[in-house]
């Protein structure tokens, strides 16, 4: 069981959240010029790293606030939490 | 090399089996191979086999850096199937199953292939006509299908919840004949023994730290036991792909997820088939000795650690006592996880890449070691002639890009959208 610091309530278990994958990856801008390349390395590709990982979970049985958790994918350890608009390090 | 039979058997009885000889050796790796496969699992060793065996090319190596048979070869729940409604996964997946029905007797080594049939259950008249449209569909590939009603089900399944109280009534099911499962560390150790006799060098304890590439051409591999050169180089490495992509500065359609697994104590044979239930995400068939092997959901987010996470478990076994109430009264005997390369289609991927002699496969999700054999040989074939071959064509890395997505059930990492 994974146990999660939400910004927004404090600590709380797994089951209470829903994962929302890579809070790295950034969504070309809007009224731009945008190439098929560009779409496709913002849908499809993805680093998936081994260790930290920065990534997006929904508090849905929670407050319902998106949030960004800095996880390691090898020993699952959560080093930090963040608010979803909130600048990471 | 030493034939399998039942003389072999009966002759080294009478040394109290100490003679046999070893399955494969332990070369120390050579400088230089025309081709080297990363990765000795199931598909790694097929792919070397038919390279071998097909492409007469046998200076070829495999890396790996635990133990043949360590990896998802002797994690995953041993089924073997065919029930793809897309051209490219049926045609792709009933080639697979024609090597799989004629491995025992290709590769000397008894793979215990049992053609039990899988069924799929459907809980809903929208379900039902979603299985008809996929069992006409594996009927034009020439696949066997049947449409199952829910007494047609109750025949063969009687354990299943029948009841009428129940959330998910079963309606009825798709079933494919055909498929079954087949013991996996068999498959491993009998790829292995064939590539092995055949002149393939199988190198364990040995991990890939990066590649020399010159030119845009691959040159060679450096690995914890010294560098080697090659002409061609083939990645089979499942959940470890993003891991050796990034030393090549790729980026792929590609997460790792964990995905467990978990086995029964074994009770007496009582479940006839491969069941999956149709509400969720859960399979189940029993094994030779007796246990109920079962499988489900990914954990869910992305994960390396090869083990898994008891809330995904709870769910998966959940949806089990749904279908198969009599599972509760079972102790579970072991759970464990693999490492999944899941695509961003559900599809996999077996193409070149854009550096000259380098070859991907990967992409497998929760389907790769049904794929053993058809992997092998398709890989086998794109490395040996430089081309893909016409079954995995629609396997190209390229897809994502030009949009030719093979989306059977739209499922692929994403599994918090599913």
């Amino acid at each position: 069981m994974l146990y999660i610091f939400c910004p927004h309530c404090g600590l709380r278990s797994q089951n209470e959240f829903a994962y929302g994958g890579d809070a790295t990856v950034k969504r070309p801008e809007l009224n731009k010029e945008i190439s098929d390349q560009e779409w496709n390395n913002f849908v499809y590709l993805r680093k998936s790293p081994r260790g930290k990982h920065l990534e997006l979970w929904h508090h849905i049985s929670g407050c319902r606030q998106w949030i960004k958790v800095e996880r390691d994918t090898s020993t699952h350890e959560i080093f930090k939490t963040y608010k979803a608009d909130e600048l990471t390090e | 090399m030493q034939k399998y039979s039942v003389f072999s058997l009966i002759k080294n009885a009478f040394s109290d089996h100490q003679n046999w000889e070893v399955a494969w050796k332990d070369p120390t790796p050579k400088k230089e191979y025309d081709v080297i496969i990363i990765g000795g699992g199931g598909h790694g060793l097929a792919t070397a086999y038919y390279l071998a065996k097909e492409h007469n090319i046998t200076n070829v190596a495999i890396i790996e850096k635990g133990w043949i048979g360590g990896g998802n070869v002797g994690r995953n729940t041993t089924i073997i199937r065919s029930n793809y409604m897309h051209d490219d996964n049926a045609l792709f997946s009933e080639f697979g199953m024609d090597l799989w029905r004629k491995m025992s007797q290709d590769l000397n080594y008894n793979v215990m292939f049992s053609p039990r049939g899988i069924i799929n259950l459907a809980h809903s008249d929208a379900q039902m006509n979603a299985y008809s449209r996929r069992g006409n569909s594996m009927r034009l590939n020439g696949i066997d299908a049947v449409l199952l009603n829910r007494e047609e089900v109750q025949k063969r399944i009687p354990m299943a919840d029948f009841s009428d109280n129940v959330r998910f009534p079963i309606f009825g099911g798709l079933m494919q004949p055909s498929a079954g499962t087949a013991r996996h560390d068999a498959v491993a150790w009998g790829y292995a023994r064939q590539a092995d006799s055949m002149g393939v060098d199988i190198i364990q304890n040995c991990e890939v730290t990066g590649f020399d590439v010159n030119n845009g051409k691959i040159v060679g591999v450096r690995t914890s036991r010294g560098d080697i050169k090659a002409k061609k180089v083939g990645l089979c490495v499942a959940g470890s792909t993003n891991i050796l992509a990034e030393m090549l500065n790729m980026t792929l359609p590609i997460e790792t997820h964990l995905l467990q697994a978990c086995v029964s104590e074994p009770v007496k044979p009582l479940l006839d088939h491969v069941v999956t239930f149709g509400a969720g995400h859960f399979y189940c068939s029993q094994s030779d000795k007796g246990e109920m092997v079962m499988g489900g959901d990914l954990d869910g987010y992305n994960s390396y650690s090869q083990r898994g996470n008891l809330p995904t478990l709870q769910h998966v076994l959940t949806e089990g006592i749904a279908m198969f109430p009599f599972l509760s009264k079972l102790k579970m005997l072991r759970t464990w996880g693999g490492i999944m390369d899941m695509s961003m289609d559900g599809s996999p991927i077996i193409d070149k890449t854009h550096i000259d002699g380098l070859y991907l496969n990967c992409g497998w999700c929760y389907g790769g070691f049904k794929a053993t054999p058809a992997s092998g040989w398709t890989f086998a074939h794109t490395i040996a002639q430089d081309r893909v071959h016409e079954l995995n064509s629609g396997y190209s890395l390229n897809r994502f890009n030009t949009g030719d997505l093979i989306d059977e059930k739209g499922l692929g990492t994403k599994t918090w959208i599913s």
